[in-house]
Parts: C-alpha cells; sequence; structure tokens
C-alpha cells in the first residue's frame, strides 16, 4: 500500500481505511498533527494550526 | 437533491455526519471553506444546492460563506442570523434576557476602566470570557482585583480587538458539571452532564478534560433548551448549555455548530443521523 511522508520527520504515513481527505492525523514517529491532502495516492501536509475564531 | 458539508477540516463530528448520510442514500458533498471564491455579484455553484450544513471550525469563515450560500438561496443549517446571534456571548445574552430566560447576570464592557466598574457590580468571584470564541479558551474565573488587573492587561496586549470587548458575567454556584442539550429541529433530542475533573479543573468543556455521562431529559429542561434555541432563532441545530444554579436551571450559551462526538455513547442517541434527517428535510426541493 502506498504511504505518505511526514513533512516534519520524513516518517512513513501509511493511512488507515475510511480516511477522508481534510481529516487530521498524527505522525507516529514524531507525533506531528497532519492534514490529509489525498488518499490516492496518500498525502499529507502540516496541519493548520488552531485558531482563535475556531470552536463550535 | 444536492446537500454539501462545509468544513474547515474533517473532524470526527465532520466523519460521523458523513456516514449518518451515506447510511440514509443520500451524499453529502464535501466543501472546504479553504477553496471557495465568493463573487457577491455570481452565485455560481452555490444556488445548486438545496441545502448545506455549515461545520467550519473557523467562526469568521463561517460567516461570510453561509451568507454567500443565502444570498444564493440556499438554505444553510445553521442560518447566518443564527451565528450571528449564537456565536457572539453578548449578543446571546442580551437575546436570552430579552426573552426572560433565566441566564447568568452578566455586564459587557468596552474599557479596562468599565471592566472594572462592571466588576463591581457583580462582585468576585465572576467569570470573564471572550465573546467571541469556544471551547472554554481564554475563559476564567477571577477571584479578586489583582486576577482581574491581570486578565484585563493581558487582553489590552492582545493584538485581537474583540478581546478588548469585556464579557463579565456572576460566577454561578453550581455541581461540578454543567448540561448540554441537543436541539434539533424542535425537539430536544439527549443531552449530557458536562462533569468536571481534576483536569479541567473548574470548567466542564470536554475538550479540555471534562467528562460526558448521560443527563436524563425533564420537561423543564426540554422547555428551556428550546426555548433558548429553536424559539430565539428558528429551527435549527444547536447544544445549549445550562447550569444548575442555586435558583434552579440558568441557560449560559448555545452553540450553533455544537459538537457531538463524545455525547453518541453516554446518551445512545444517533445525534449525527438526526442532524442528517433535518437537513434533508429542510431542503428547499
Amino acid at each position: 500500500m502506498a504511504e505518505a511522508e511526514c513533512p516534519e520527520c520524513a516518517g512513513k504515513i501509511a493511512l488507515m481505511e475510511g480516511t477522508e481527505v481534510g481529516e487530521i492525523i498524527t505522525c507516529a514517529d514524531c507525533g506531528c498533527k497532519l492534514e490529509v491532502t489525498a488518499v490516492n495516492p496518500p498525502a499529507v501536509q502540516k496541519a493548520p494550526e488552531v485558531q482563535e475564531d475556531w470552536g463550535e | 437533491m444536492r446537500l454539501g458539508l462545509i468544513y474547515t477540516i474533517i473532524t470526527p463530528e465532520n466523519k460521523l455526519l458523513l456516514s449518518a448520510a451515506q447510511a440514509r442514500g443520500v451524499e453529502l458533498e464535501r466543501i472546504s471553506d479553504d477553496s471557495i471564491l465568493m463573487d457577491v455579484h455570481r452565485t455560481g455553484d452555490a444556488a445548486s444546492f438545496d441545502a448545506v450544513l455549515q461545520r467550519s471550525s473557523s467562526y469568521s469563515r463561517s460567516l461570510y460563506i453561509s451568507q454567500y450560500f443565502e444570498e444564493a438561496g440556499t438554505r444553510v443549517v445553521n442560518s447566518y442570523a443564527t451565528q450571528r446571534l449564537f456565536g457572539d456571548k453578548a449578543s446571546t445574552s442580551f437575546a436570552l434576557a430579552r426573552a426572560k430566560i433565566r441566564t447568568p447576570r452578566t455586564i459587557v464592557a468596552c474599557s479596562p476602566e468599565s471592566a472594572r466598574a462592571a466588576a463591581r457590580e457583580l462582585g468576585f468571584p465572576l467569570v470573564i470570557k471572550p465573546p467571541m470564541g469556544s471551547w472554554a479558551r481564554m475563559v476564567q474565573r477571577i477571584n479578586d482585583n489583582d486576577s482581574l488587573d491581570a486578565a484585563i492587561e493581558c487582553r489590552e496586549e492582545m493584538g485581537n480587538v474583540w478581546q478588548k470587548i469585556y464579557y463579565l458575567q456572576e460566577f454561578v454556584k453550581k455541581p461540578g458539571r454543567d448540561i448540554r442539550v441537543f436541539v434539533v429541529g424542535n425537539e430536544a433530542i439527549c443531552a449530557i452532564y458536562r462533569n468536571s475533573t481534576e483536569k479541567s479543573g473548574w470548567i466542564t468543556n470536554t475538550g479540555r478534560g471534562g467528562t460526558a455521562s448521560n443527563c436524563p431529559l425533564t420537561p423543564e429542561i426540554c422547555e428551556l433548551a428550546i426555548a433558548a434555541s429553536s424559539k430565539l432563532a428558528g429551527e435549527g441545530i444547536y447544544g445549549v448549555d445550562m447550569m444548575e444554579g442555586p435558583e434552579g436551571l440558568m441557560v449560559h450559551e448555545v452553540n450553533h455548530t455544537t459538537e457531538f462526538r463524545n455525547s453518541i455513547a453516554p446518551t445512545g442517541t444517533d445525534i449525527p443521523g438526526k442532524m442528517i434527517d433535518f437537513l434533508i428535510q429542510h431542503a428547499k426541493r
């Protein structure tokens, strides 16, 4: 299965089944929060920082 | 029928909503709020949606995008007007007071001096909150003048002008919990106790370490939740926060993009399913 690369530590990221584009995942190697930008093939980028106006 | 889900990131709630739509055989199109171009003269693709569920994490993006879709004639859940009302704690408090819904005594002030005067009116302890914000961010219990001065100084040094609008509220003595009631349409569908813990301190927000447990719905809770949400702002999807004060239940906040990931298991209620059903029922065609 194709893997993405963590932009922070270059660790390999395998997406779990059912992962959605836009979902936030955590790099198992460095703990960095990552946003999934594609699932096939998988791609990730650093997750956006939580902004002051984020909430419910 | 064309339905959309407007989002900033795909949160666990958004995944549950996508699954609930799929289970009902309807597609919920993903609309990233990163990518929308809002041409004020052209509605573009927005008019072709029958309804959109507004789940942006960002309040400011949410407002503009909702206005854009409503200008195109598309039903937005919750509506732009609802978001304006409940996204601003001061506006919410004014509306609750006007509707004679029991709510903590609250004073809004626009300068450090008037904030101190408000504190003298309320007495200590009190609670200070940003008028806009969520997840208990910058919500502080103020026990005395020294801590009030510290809170004011922090806010005056911040770049965000909304932090300089002072929203001060009486501190309500309550059990170590408050209540979140989920309202869909005109019905309170379930409720949780949000229990404070050692981790969360006096705050009960589950995102800050509070825990969720089932809160049985009573006629009083249901009536109050509906009065504070759909009767004030029209049918929608709400998370109404109440406290058990010394004189009874009181509403202190209404959430217009309520989170629910921790509330499905304790209540046994299919919250995302009920939200999708509401969206389908209120689509324009």
